[in-house]
C-alpha cells in the first residue's frame, strides 16, 4: 500500500467518510447500513473498518489483505478498479459504497 | 412467497427477450418485508454470455440508489436461462450473494416464459410461490405465476 506524507495534497491526512454496506453484511454492524470508517486511501478506510468491526474482515478482504473478488467497492460513483483499488485517495465528502458481485448462470 | 406487480413481470421477461441470444439479468427492488417487487431495474450482463451473467456493478449501484430514494430495497435478482429449466444452476447457487434476497429465473426454453423464484441460504435451494399483485385480472399468467384476487 502505497504510504501517503501528511500535509503532501488536500486528501493525504486521514479523513473520516462514510461507508454504505449491503444487508447481506449489516450483520457484522449491528444492523447499521451505514458506517464511519477513517483513513486517506481506501485501503486505509478498509483497515479501519474491519477493526471497528471484525467480523467483517472475512467477508471483505482475502487472507493477504486484498479486497474479496465477490465485493464491488465504489468510492461515490466510480468503481475503484478504475481509481487505483485500495491505493485511491479519499476525500472527507467521499462515500464509499461496497455492494455484492451478482453472477450465475445456466453454465 | 415472492409477489410482483404485473409491470415488473412484464419488464423482467421483455428483458430476458430482449438478451437473447444471451443470458439477461436484473435487479428487483420492493419491500423486504412484504416480499413485493414493486420496481424492475433490468441491468447489463456484463459476462454477454448465453451460460452465464454478471450484473453490471454500476447497474447495480444505480438500482441500489434508486430503491433507497423510493424507501425500498434491493429485494432479489432475476436472470434468463435460454435453453434450460427455471431452476438454480449450480453456479446459481455457489454464488448467491444474499440469503435474504429472492432468486427468480426466466426460462426462454418453451413458447411460453416460465418464471420461478427461490430462496438459497447455505447452499439450499427452496422454491416458493410467485403471485402477480394488483393486476386485477384473474385466472393464471404463463408461467406458472397465479394472479392474486
Amino acid at each position: 500500500m502505497t504510504t501517503h506524507r501528511v500535509g503532501f495534497s488536500p486528501w493525504s491526512a486521514p479523513v473520516s467518510i462514510d461507508v454504505r454496506l449491503p444487508t447481506v453484511l449489516r450483520s457484522a454492524t449491528g444492523g447499521k447500513a451505514t458506517v464511519q470508517a477513517e483513513g486517506a486511501t481506501v485501503g486505509e478506510v478498509f483497515i479501519d473498518l474491519v477493526e471497528q468491526f471484525p467480523e467483517l474482515k472475512s467477508q471483505v478482504l482475502t487472507d493477504d489483505g486484498s479486497l474479496h473478488r465477490h465485493l464491488n467497492v465504489f468510492l461515490n460513483d466510480d468503481d475503484i478498479r478504475y481509481l487505483g483499488k485500495l491505493d485511491a485517495k479519499v476525500g472527507e465528502t467521499d462515500t464509499l459504497t461496497l455492494m455484492p458481485a451478482v453472477a450465475g448462470g445456466a453454465a | 412467497m415472492l409477489r410482483l406487480t404485473n409491470d415488473v413481470w412484464a419488464r423482467m421477461v421483455a428483458h430476458c427477450y430482449d438478451g437473447l441470444p444471451l443470458e439477461a439479468c436484473g435487479l428487483l427492488g420492493g419491500d423486504p418485508a412484504r416480499a413485493r417487487a414493486s420496481v424492475c431495474y433490468p441491468t447489463d450482463n456484463t459476462a454477454a454470455s448465453a451460460r452465464v451473467y454478471t450484473v453490471d456493478p454500476q447497474g447495480h449501484l444505480r438500482a441500489d440508489r434508486d430503491a433507497e430514494d423510493r424507501g425500498l430495497e434491493i429485494i432479489g435478482v432475476f436472470h434468463s436461462h435460454t435453453h434450460t429449466d427455471a431452476y438454480p444452476s449450480e453456479t446459481d447457487v455457489r454464488q448467491a450473494p444474499d440469503p435474504g434476497w429472492h432468486y427468480v429465473l426466466v426460462s426462454l426454453r418453451d413458447w411460453v416464459p416460465v418464471v420461478r423464484s427461490y430462496r438459497i441460504v447455505d447452499g439450499a435451494i427452496a422454491e416458493e410461490p410467485v403471485v402477480i399483485d394488483g393486476s386485477g385480472r384473474p385466472g393464471k399468467i404463463a408461467g406458472g405465476a397465479e394472479v392474486l384476487q
